[in-house]
């Protein structure tokens, strides 16, 4: 398999097209190779563990947009074989950039609504990159109402660059769609669990990851403005954009030493996309605790938990 | 560029200014407007409330004068005045985030980007908060989230209604993700607020945009915009990057949003006051205050 491999994983790269050439070699041969692969494969297992131990945020950030890493739709193919997606927003439109929908999480009914990149070149476009438009939060906010009235938990999975920011966008009030996702999530009645899988891109991400817990697995990034923008507003150049992912902390390990997320979920060596299968588990298992946790919060204290975690974030001196 | 001029412009009375440009004058006595370039004298601009008026063009201003010009004379009581921001990331880009923060403390007087204010509008008691677009940018962080939060719980506690000025690039990148969490944090008090019935009025000025677009400043029971100012989620300049071409005129202006159903009225600052007091009396089933 193409692990597409990042520009600083090229020394694993080479150890791994070695360790390829050898398979096939040993395929057509007689002489026993397993053991020189075994030695490579352990090798190559090692410097992994050795370069992703000292991660950069900037590589981090290349990770979460990494073109093999699972999306939204991957995840939910395993945890929820039974999703029903649903579409629309009743009013305007379906963005295809959030898909959302029932499922069941191990026998529990589930509402599950997220950001949905596209894989190739002509579904990346139809997805528009993940970039939702007001239709899309309108539809998520349908949706939590629903889960709402038929006392459904939401589960959200955070994917994207940003809200889009088109024409088209601003004349159908993408402000207001955010703002009022935001306003919704603040005060539903149900329990509001938010996974960031992969990039965490300001107030579109922000719009459905407002609620009760915030995960985010550990080459995820979540951040204000991309590295780029910020770069290029406050460094005046996107070049600057490692620069910028640094001062920013938009990793889950720095958040979480900000104590800005609940959880890190460990992803498997190498990253989601060398073994999906693994963060599936991973996902599924978190999920399940964080559910036992909120449901044995009557309603009324779920949402007053929900108030005062909201009203806790910020860092100010008072003198 | 130069525009043409008809004839009826040429014998505007109002316009005789076309020397104006080359003159200099004293700095601070006259003031030009920024939209028909009249040289406007500032004591007479300043009793217009920083509309020209010439041509009703609406300058900016800062937070203070903003509540000044809101809320019955010395009627005001700051909230949470003692906030002070903090720099959790010791975020630096080419400038530390602390010298940026003690650089627009001096410039402006504030200690960040919002000042609320309990007071009195028409006699009765509300409370304003307004953004102060000249420390970064109007931007919100922790003090701004925080700031506002206390004025709508001082609001729920003693039943007065809120009202916002709005005016700000959106969240302030040298907090990331503290800032983002802003827009959550006031969404939410916003929401606290809801189930209470206290009405919340956001009045939309130049220029709102991002984060603070996106969430406390589109929230209003009543939105209101100034006129002409801009009103967006993301900037004239990121969109125009993003599609690949020129923005039509007007765009993403008050009179824009009127149209495209995003905000309930347009209201000159001149009217402000009544307006909002009205507003707030109808929701309250109160009779028409009165000046």
């Amino acid at each position: 398999m193409d692990l597409q491999f990042l520009d600083f994983e090229q020394p694993i790269a080479e150890l791994e097209a070695k360790i390829d050439e050898l398979r096939f070699v040993g395929n057509d041969s007689e002489i026993n190779i397993s053991e020189e692969v075994e030695r490579l494969k352990n090798k190559s297992d090692a410097l992994t563990r050795s370069i992703f131990s000292k991660l950069t945020a900037w590589q981090v950030a290349q990770l979460a947009r990494h073109p093999l890493r699972p999306y939204t739709a991957d995840y939910l193919r395993k945890l929820s074989p039974d999703f029903q997606e649903l579409h629309g927003d009743r009013m305007y439109a379906d963005d295809p950039a959030i898909i959302a929908g029932i499922g069941r999480l191990d026998g529990r009914s589930i509402m599950f609504i997220g950001h949905q990149k596209g894989r190739d070149t002509k579904e990346r476009v139809r997805r528009n990159y993940g970039m939702a438009k007001p239709e899309g939060y309108r539809k998520a906010q349908r949706l939590m109402r629903l889960a709402e009235k038929f006392s459904l938990p939401v589960v959200t999975f955070i994917d994207t660059p940003g809200a889009y920011p088109g024409l088209g966008a601003e004349e159908r009030g993408q402000s207001e769609a955010i703002a009022s996702s935001l306003y919704l999530m603040a005060g539903l009645r149900t329990p509001i669990i938010s996974v960031v899988i992969g990039e965490g891109g300001s107030g579109g991400a922000l719009a459905i990851g407002v609620g009760d817990r915030l995960l985010m697995l550990e080459y995820s990034i979540y951040s204000v403005i991309s590295p780029e923008g910020c770069a290029s507003i406050l460094w005046k150049s996107a070049e600057k954009a490692a620069d910028a992912a640094e001062a920013m902390r938009i990793t889950a390990n720095s958040l979480n030493e900000f104590g800005l997320i609940d959880e890190v979920l460990p992803e498997p060596l190498g990253a989601a996309h060398r073994d999906p299968g693994a963060v599936v588990e991973v996902l599924r298992n978190a999920l399940l605790k964080h559910l036992d946790d909120l449901d044995k919060l009557d309603l009324d204290q779920l949402l007053e938990e929900r108030q005062r975690r909201l009203a806790s974030f910020g860092q100010y001196k008072e003198t | 560029m130069m525009r043409p001029m008809s004839w009826f412009e040429k014998l505007m009375p109002s316009r005789i200014s076309t020397e104006k440009r080359t003159r200099s004058v004293p700095e601070g006595v006259w003031i030009k407007c920024t939209k028909c370039d009249a040289q406007l004298y500032r004591t007479e601009l300043e009793r217009n409330l920083n509309v020209c008026p010439k041509c009703d063009y609406h300058m900016r201003i800062g937070a203070r004068t903003r509540l000044d010009y809101f809320l019955d004379a010395d009627s005001q009581q700051e909230i949470a005045a003692n906030l002070e921001p903090m720099d959790p990331l010791r975020f630096r880009d080419s400038k530390k985030y602390r010298e940026r923060i003690s650089l627009a403390q001096k410039k402006t007087g504030e200690k960040d980007a919002m000042i609320a204010c309990s007071g009195t509008l028409l006699g009765q008691a509300v409370v304003a908060c307004a953004f102060e677009f000249g420390f970064m940018g109007g931007s919100m962080g922790s003090v701004v989230g925080e700031r506002f939060a206390r004025a709508a719980r001082h609001c729920a506690d003693n039943k007065v209604p809120l009202i916002l000025f709005s005016a700000s690039g959106g969240a302030r990148m040298q907090e990331a993700l503290f800032s983002l969490l802003q827009m959550a944090k006031t969404s939410a008090v916003l929401a606290m607020l809801g189930n209470l019935k206290i009405p919340f009025v956001s009045v939309l000025t130049d220029p709102t945009t991002g984060g603070v677009s996106a969430s406390l400043a589109m929230l209003g029971d009543v939105n209101i915009a100034e006129p002409q100012a801009l009103i967006g989620f993301a900037g004239p300049r990121v969109i125009e990057q993003t599609v690949g071409q020129k923005l039509p005129p007007g765009f993403q202006r008050s009179e824009f949003l009127l149209d495209h159903g995003a905000i309930d009225m347009i209201v000159d600052r001149r009217k402000m006051r009544d307006v909002v007091a009205d507003v707030i009396a109808k929701f309250e089933h109160r009779p028409k205050p009165s000046a």
